[in-house]
C-alpha cells in the first residue's frame, strides 16, 4: 500500500497492464516524452519505448481513427484525448465506427479501443477546458463509460477497462486528479464494470453521483448529522447499475442525484425514468437534481457558481426531506 | 534571397488505352491464366451489378450503390493483393470483395438489408461495408501501424471516391500514414461524381493524386479504367508498403456511368453527351478487345464466361432470397461482448413486442415516399 493521488494511481495501472499485455499501446498528443499534460502516461514513454507510447499528430479523429484500426488487427490502443472539449471531432469516429464495427460484422470484427480523457470543471480553466459531454456518448449503444471518484477506484476501474473486449470511454475528472490521496495497493486489481458502488448505506434518503462530484458528496454527507444518508457511487454510467439504484430508492423513498452536465437529458434524467418505471410508487417525495444549468460553463470567475457545491446538495436533500409525505 | 525549395511531378499511368492497344513494354508481366480469371472477375462484377438494379427496381432490393464503370479500379487493385492484406472498402467495391473470397450471396443480402451479409468468414480479411465517407481511412492507417508494431508484413488498402478526399479524415489518415511510415496503399476512385457535385467543385487541386506531396507519400495518377495501370500501380505501391518505405496515394481516374444510386437520377444534374463519352472508355470492352487480339479469349470463351456468370448471379439471388430470415432479436445481440441487463430487458420488450407487429412497408418503399435522393452520401 503506498499512498496516491489519482494521476499516479493510473499510471500505476497502465504500467502494470501494459506489463502484462504486449499489446497495449498508448496513442495521443504529448503522452510520450512529456506524459501528458496531466502527466497520466508519465515515463512510460522511458519504459516501454516510442513505439508503445505513440505521441501523435495533433488529431482527435486521427487518433481515434487510428486506434481502431489498430484494434481490428489485435492490438489494444489506449487513445488518450487530451481535453473533454476537444473529444468531438472523435466523436464521430466513437459513434459512427467503434460503437458499430461488432453489430456491423455479426460479430467478426471488434474494436476494443480504450479512450481516456479528462472531464469537468473546478480547475479554473479555459473555454473547452471544464466541459461534461459524458451524455452524448451514454447515448450512443455499443460503448461503455467510466468515470472514477478517485485514486482506488481509478486504479480498480482501469485495470478493468483495459480486459475489456468492447469500446470503453474512460473519463477522468480533472478536479480530482490530485485533491484526493489514499491508499492504493500496488498490485494489480480488477474493479468490474457495470456495477455501482453503496459507499455509504443509510434509510432516509439516497444520494447517488459519479466522478468528482463522490467527494464533495461525501462532504455533505458529513455535515448532515440528522439524516441518514445512502450514497451511491455509480463507477460506471453506461451501463447503468439500474438494480442498484432501484434496490436503494424502494428502501428509502427519497433520491437526489449529481451531475455536473447541463440538465436537459444528462444522465440524471434517466435515472428519473428509470425510477419511475421501477419504483414510483416507492417515492416520497419528487426525486431533486443537482446539476448543471443549460448554459456554456462559465470561465474562472464565475465557474462556482455553475458547478455542484456540498451546500446545493444539503440543500437538495433538504428540501426532499421536507416534501416527503408524511414529514413535519 | 528567393529559391526553390522543393519541387514534385505527378506521374500519370496508362498502358491499355480505349481502343484496346497495349503498351507491351509497360504491361506487368500477367500469366494467360490469371488475364483470363480477371477477365472473369470483371464480368461477374458487372452482372452482379446489373442483376441489383433489376433486383432493386423490382422492389426485391433496397437502396443500392451501383458501381458500373468502375470494374477496373477494383479488379485491377484487388488481383495485385495478397491473401493477408487488409481491406478497408467505401461501399462500392463488389469486385473487391468477391475477389477477397466473399459470395455474392452475402453481398446481395447485405443489400437486401439483412445485416449477416457482413459477417465476413474468418481468414477474410475485408472489413464490412462502410457508409460514412472517408471516416474508414485512419482505421486502414492504424492497421498499417499496427503492421508495423507487430512485423507482420501486411499491407492495409482502402477504397475511397473523389468526394472523400474532401473529408477531414482523409487528411489525418494520409498524414499519420506520411509520419508513421505506415504500410498502406490508399485507393482513390475518382469517379468525377460526388452524387451531383463534379470533382473540379470538390477540389481545386490539378490532380488527387497530387495530395500526396503533401503529406510526404508516394502519389501517382492512373486510368482507371485501365487494369494492367491499376495492377501494376497497385503492385508496386504493396510492394513499397511491404519494403518500409511506407504509404502510397493511387489515384484512378475513371467514371461513374450509373446514378450515385437507386434513390438518384443523375439526368438532372449531368449531361448525356458526357456519359456518352466515357461509355467509349468502357474498362471491359477495351480489356476484351485486347484478350480476343492476343488470342487469350475467343467469342466461345466469352460467350461460356457470360453465361457461367450469369448462372452464378442467379444461385446468389435465390440463396439470398431464400435464406432464414434472422430474428429481429438480433439487433440486441452483437452490441457487447456479453449483453448488459438494461439490453436483456429491451430484448424481451422487443421478444413481447414482435409478436404484434404486422410488416406495413418495406424499407425501401418508406425511402421512395420521403423522396429521398442521397441517403447514401457520394464516396
Amino acid at each position: 500500500m503506498t499512498i496516491k493521488n489519482m494521476v499516479e494511481a493510473l499510471n500505476d495501472a497502465l504500467r502494470l497492464e501494459m506489463k502484462r499485455d504486449k499489446n497495449i499501446v498508448i496513442i495521443g498528443e504529448d503522452v510520450g516524452e512529456d506524459g501528458g499534460v496531466f502527466r497520466v502516461t508519465d515515463g512510460l514513454a522511458k519504459e516501454y519505448g516510442n513505439k508503445r507510447v505513440i505521441d501523435s499528430p495533433l488529431a482527435e479523429s486521427g487518433i481515434v481513427g487510428t486506434g481502431i484500426g489498430m484494434s481490428l488487427v489485435g492490438l489494444k490502443p489506449v487513445c488518450e484525448i487530451q481535453f473533454e472539449g476537444f473529444i468531438f471531432p472523435a466523436i464521430d469516429q466513437l459513434v459512427s465506427h467503434a460503437s458499430r464495427m461488432r453489430n456491423r460484422s455479426r460479430g467478426r470484427f471488434t474494436t476494443p479501443i480504450l479512450i481516456r480523457c479528462p472531464i469537468g470543471g473546478g480547475i479554473k480553466a479555459l473555454e473547452h477546458h471544464s466541459d461534461s459531454p459524458e451524455t452524448y456518448l451514454v447515448h450512443t449503444p455499443g460503448i461503455k463509460v467510466v468515470i472514477p471518484s478517485g485514486p482506488y477506484e481509478a486504479k480498480g476501474l482501469l485495470i478493468s477497462a483495459l480486459r475489456e473486449k468492447d469500446p470503453v470511454v474512460f473519463f477522468e475528472p480533472k478536479k480530482i486528479y490530485r485533491a484526493i490521496k489514499e491508499e492504493v495497493p500496488g498490485e494489480a486489481y480488477a474493479i468490474p464494470l457495470g456495477k455501482a458502488n453503496v459507499i455509504k448505506e443509510g434509510k432516509d434518503v439516497t444520494l447517488i453521483a459519479y466522478g468528482a462530484w463522490v467527494k464533495t458528496a461525501k462532504e455533505a454527507i458529513e455535515k448532515l448529522k440528522s439524516i441518514d444518508v445512502e450514497l451511491i457511487d455509480l463507477r460506471t454510467i453506461s451501463p447503468l447499475d439500474t438494480e442498484t439504484i432501484i434496490n436503494s430508492v424502494k428502501k428509502t423513498g427519497k433520491c437526489v442525484i449529481v451531475q455536473e452536465a447541463p440538465k436537459t437529458l444528462g444522465l440524471a434524467s434517466e435515472i428519473i425514468a428509470r425510477i419511475n418505471e421501477r419504483a414510483l410508487y416507492s417515492l416520497e417525495a419528487p426525486v431533486e437534481r443537482v446539476c448543471g444549468f443549460d448554459t456554456i460553463v462559465p470561465l474562472r470567475l464565475h465557474e462556482d457558481y455553475y458547478l455542484p457545491s456540498a451546500e446545493k446538495i444539503i440543500s437538495a436533500i433538504e428540501r426532499v426531506m421536507k416534501n416527503a409525505r408524511g414529514a413535519s | 534571397m528567393e529559391k526553390t525549395l522543393a519541387s514534385f511531378d505527378i506521374k500519370y499511368l496508362q498502358i491499355l488505352d480505349e481502343n484496346g492497344v497495349c503498351d507491351e513494354k509497360s504491361k506487368p508481366k500477367i500469366s494467360d491464366d490469371v488475364l483470363k480469371e480477371m477477365y472473369r472477375f470483371l464480368i461477374l462484377t458487372k452482372t452482379f451489378d446489373d442483376k441489383a438494379l433489376k433486383l432493386q427496381r423490382q422492389g426485391r432490393m433496397g437502396t443500392y450503390a451501383p458501381m458500373r464503370g468502375q470494374e477496373a479500379c477494383q479488379i485491377g487493385s484487388a488481383f495485385a493483393l495478397q491473401k493477408n492484406d487488409w481491406v478497408f472498402p467505401a461501399f462500392r467495391e463488389n469486385g473487391v470483395y468477391m475477389i477477397k473470397g466473399v459470395s455474392p450471396e452475402m453481398l446481395y443480402r447485405y443489400w437486401m438489408g439483412d445485416e449477416r451479409g457482413m459477417q465476413i468468414p474468418k481468414g477474410i480479411n475485408i472489413l464490412p461495408v462502410s457508409i460514412t465517407v472517408g471516416a474508414h481511412l485512419p482505421h486502414a492507417t492504424g492497421a498499417g501501424m499496427a503492421f508495423n508494431y507487430l512485423n507482420e508484413k501486411n499491407v492495409a488498402v482502402c477504397y475511397f471516391g473523389d468526394g472523400a478526399t474532401s473529408e477531414g479524415d482523409f487528411h489525418a489518415a494520409l498524414n499519420f500514414a506520411g509520419v508513421f511510415k505506415a504500410p498502406c496503399v490508399f485507393i482513390c476512385q475518382n469517379n468525377q461524381w460526388a452524387i451531383s457535385v463534379p470533382v473540379k467543385e470538390q477540389t481545386a487541386s490539378q490532380t488527387i493524386a497530387q495530395k500526396a506531396i503533401a503529406y510526404g507519400i508516394h502519389g501517382i495518377q492512373v486510368d482507371g479504367n485501365d487494369v494492367f495501370a491499376v495492377y501494376k500501380a497497385t503492385s508496386e505501391a504493396l510492394e513499397r508498403a511491404r519494403s518500409g518505405k511506407g504509404a502510397t496515394l493511387i489515384e484512378c481516374f475513371t467514371y461513374r456511368l450509373a446514378d450515385h444510386t437507386t434513390s438518384d437520377d443523375a439526368k438532372k444534374y449531368r449531361d448525356e453527351n458526357e456519359i456518352a463519352e466515357w461509355v467509349k472508355k468502357d474498362p471491359i470492352t477495351r480489356f476484351e478487345k485486347y484478350l480476343v487480339d492476343k488470342r487469350v479469349i475467343n467469342p466461345v470463351i466469352i460467350g461460356k464466361v457470360k453465361s457461367e456468370a450469369e448462372q452464378q448471379i442467379e444461385k446468389a439471388v435465390k440463396l439470398a432470397e431464400s435464406a432464414k430470415p434472422q430474428p429481429p432479436t438480433d439487433m440486441f445481440d452483437y452490441l457487447y461482448e456479453s449483453i448488459t441487463e438494461e439490453m436483456k430487458e429491451q430484448r424481451e420488450q422487443a421478444s413481447r413486442e414482435n409478436k404484434i407487429i404486422t410488416k406495413t412497408t418495406s424499407g425501401e418503399n418508406s425511402a421512395k415516399n420521403a423522396g429521398v435522393v442521397g441517403e447514401l452520401e457520394e464516396a
